[in-house]
């Protein structure tokens, strides 16, 4: 078990080195002199040549991507263009917004998944069944985006529940800010619950089909129980996954959502980021996704081995 | 055979419908759109669904119906490039990663880790920053961004396929690498790759409303599903039906596509077989 804890974790470093080289090489082949961004369009002369020297843009890449790696290893994300302020300051203000959007969405998300999995699973091939897999199939297929759009139309405009956009901060008013992030939770939510759903329900009738759920049934226990005890915790670990990637998924979608509902987070900086050419910011953001999804990735992982011990043994 | 245990799924009957039905709007666009899908009027702007215009006019005055029907050709050429690229990669990718092992597979595996490791949308920005917007550079960021699900895909194929004895047999016989990768093997991945280009072609579409939306798709006046339900969205509420038809034209096929590669998946995947 040890050894497979410490094995998985060090999968991690090459694929954080990996992403780290390819955030880099991605914000240098961006078109556009970041030296000339820097000093704007109407600089002297030696003005570019000169930022270009301190930024350390003359050097070849390797150096470049060498400088920039051992500074992101001691947290510094370099400075804003626009705000003119340490990147990684900007990104601790705005990480509690996509934060909360984030558990709201994956909140609303398992309360709808796991019951719908569950009663699908329990009730394969009936009526009960079929409806809740063309939900699910429905639910993956609407565009998350349009969904917001929809909601906003009807929930804000026409009946006037609920705020269109901006945001309160939970500290600052608990119930407020809640009612600014129903709306857009409950829209990514949609799109999650449908994935987890269909996941649960196919793990769900694999584990049902074994012996060992013909022998808790064959043994007179309760069809809850063998549903629930039973079926449910061997069928949990693969759903577990899936649940992990949609961590992620709630990371990239906060992109649109924030954008949306005007959330002051992560995705709507780095959208802003990229039309403004604030390139470190960018960086930064990208980087901080990506290290987010490794990890929630390798916690996953460590809890699938415990729900499933099988795993430590086979690699 | 086959097909008629396709067809015994109703649900995969109605994604079928459904695709026919997109791909027919394509094909017959030229007779089927009732005005200029280009041409403005600005006596006629943001009208309601009327007889004259079935889902009404933009802000420019231009027919929604006309523009939702032609825009069906544009989300047939998004899906078929972008999974045309993932699929050429990711086949080639997982063939050569799954055949030679080792260090090939290694280095071209943990590739494909970093590539998955990024937000969907995010990645697909980020080679879009690089590009630049527009409707062939959107549909190369998907291509890339779905690489990795082919790859991973053949690859686990290809490992239990080498295994077999008719690899071996032909082994003996003297083929080479080349052929054995190519005339053996290959042939033997196509089941899941065919459910996983099915399912990536709604999700094409998807992206592409999306990143349209984000201002990075097709430019104006193209009229792709995506940029009709952007340029929609500031007139939401004197003109709902801007944002609403095009989203649900999307949610139609995205589902049609959904329901067919689970239908297909079902049958194709023996490890789901009742």
């Amino acid at each position: 078990m040890r050894v497979y804890v410490i094995k998985r974790i060090l999968t991690i470093v090459p694929v954080i080195l990996l992403v780290s080289l390819i955030v880099f090489l991605l914000i240098h082949f961006i078109p556009g002199d970041p030296a000339l961004v820097f000093v704007g369009e109407d600089a002297a002369p030696g003005e570019v040549e000169r930022i270009r020297f301190e930024m350390g843009l003359d050097q070849p890449l390797y150096i470049q991507f060498g400088t920039w790696l051992a500074m992101v290893v001691r947290g510094d994300f370099g400075e804003s263009i626009i705000y003119q302020r340490p990147v990684i300051d900007l990104i601790w203000e705005r990480l509690p917004v996509t934060l909360s959007f984030g558990f709201f969405s994956m909140l609303i998300s398992l309360m709808i998944a796991i019951p719908s999995g569950i009663l699908a699973a329990a009730n394969q091939n009936t009526y009960k069944d079929y409806f809740f897999t063309f939900i699910a199939v429905l639910g993956i297929s609407i565009p998350g985006f349009w969904l917001a759009l929809m909601f906003i139309f009807t929930f804000s405009l026409k009946l006037g529940w609920l705020p269109a956009i901006g945001y309160i901060p939970l500290t600052q008013d608990f119930w407020g800010g809640v009612e600014c992030l129903i709306l857009p939770s409950t829209a990514h939510a949609m799109l999650t619950a449908a994935i987890v759903a269909r996941m649960l329900r196919s793990s769900m009738l694999e584990v049902l089909r074994q012996d060992f759920i013909t022998t808790a049934r064959g043994k007179g226990l309760p069809e809850r129980w063998v549903i629930y005890k039973h079926a449910l915790k061997n069928a949990f670990a693969p759903t577990l996954t899936v649940i992990g990637f949609q961590i992620g998924a709630v990371i990239g979608g906060s992109i649109i959502f924030e954008t949306i509902f005007t959330l002051p987070g992560i995705g709507q900086m780095i959208y802003t980021a990229i039309g403004d050419r604030d390139y470190p910011v960018v960086q930064g953001c990208l980087l901080v996704i990506a290290f987010s999804f490794v990890l929630v990735n390798l916690v996953v992982d460590l809890l699938y081995s415990y729900f499933d011990p099988r795993i430590t043994y086979e690699r | 055979m086959f097909f008629k245990r396709l067809i015994k799924n109703k649900l995969t009957v109605v994604g079928a419908v459904l695709i026919t039905l997109m791909a027919l709007m394509a094909i017959l666009s030229p007779w089927l759109t009732t005005h200029d899908p280009y041409k403005m009027d600005f006596k006629q702007r943001l009208n309601p669904p009327s007889q004259d215009h079935f889902l009404g006019t933009d802000e420019y005055g231009r027919d929604v119906y006309s523009r939702i029907v032609l825009g069906s050709t544009v989300a047939m050429r998004v899906g078929f490039f972008s999974v045309s690229l993932s699929l050429i990669l990711g086949v080639l990718l997982g063939l050569f990663s799954g055949y030679y092992g080792g260090w090939t597979d290694s280095i071209i595996m943990r590739i494909m880790d970093a590539v998955v490791t990024f937000p969907t949308l995010l990645l697909a920005i980020g080679i879009m920053a690089v590009l630049g917007p527009g409707l062939i550079n959107l549909m190369i960021a998907i291509g890339v961004v779905y690489t990795p699900r082919f790859a991973r895909v053949v690859r686990s194929s290809v490992l239990s396929i080498r295994e077999k004895e008719y690899i071996e047999a032909a082994r003996v016989t003297g083929c080479n690498n080349f052929s054995i990768i190519f005339q053996h093997i290959l042939p033997n991945c196509w089941p899941p790759v065919i459910i996983l280009s099915t399912i990536n072609f709604g999700y094409a579409i998807l992206w592409e409303a999306a990143l349209s939306y984000l201002g990075l798709g097709a430019p104006p006046p193209t009229p792709s599903w995506g940029s009709v339900l952007s340029e929609g969205k500031d007139f939401m509420v004197i003109a709902p039906w801007l944002t609403t038809f095009p989203g649900i034209a999307i949610a139609f096929v995205v589902l049609g596509l959904n329901l067919f590669g689970d239908g297909l998946r079902d049958v194709l995947d023996p490890r789901l077989k009742e």
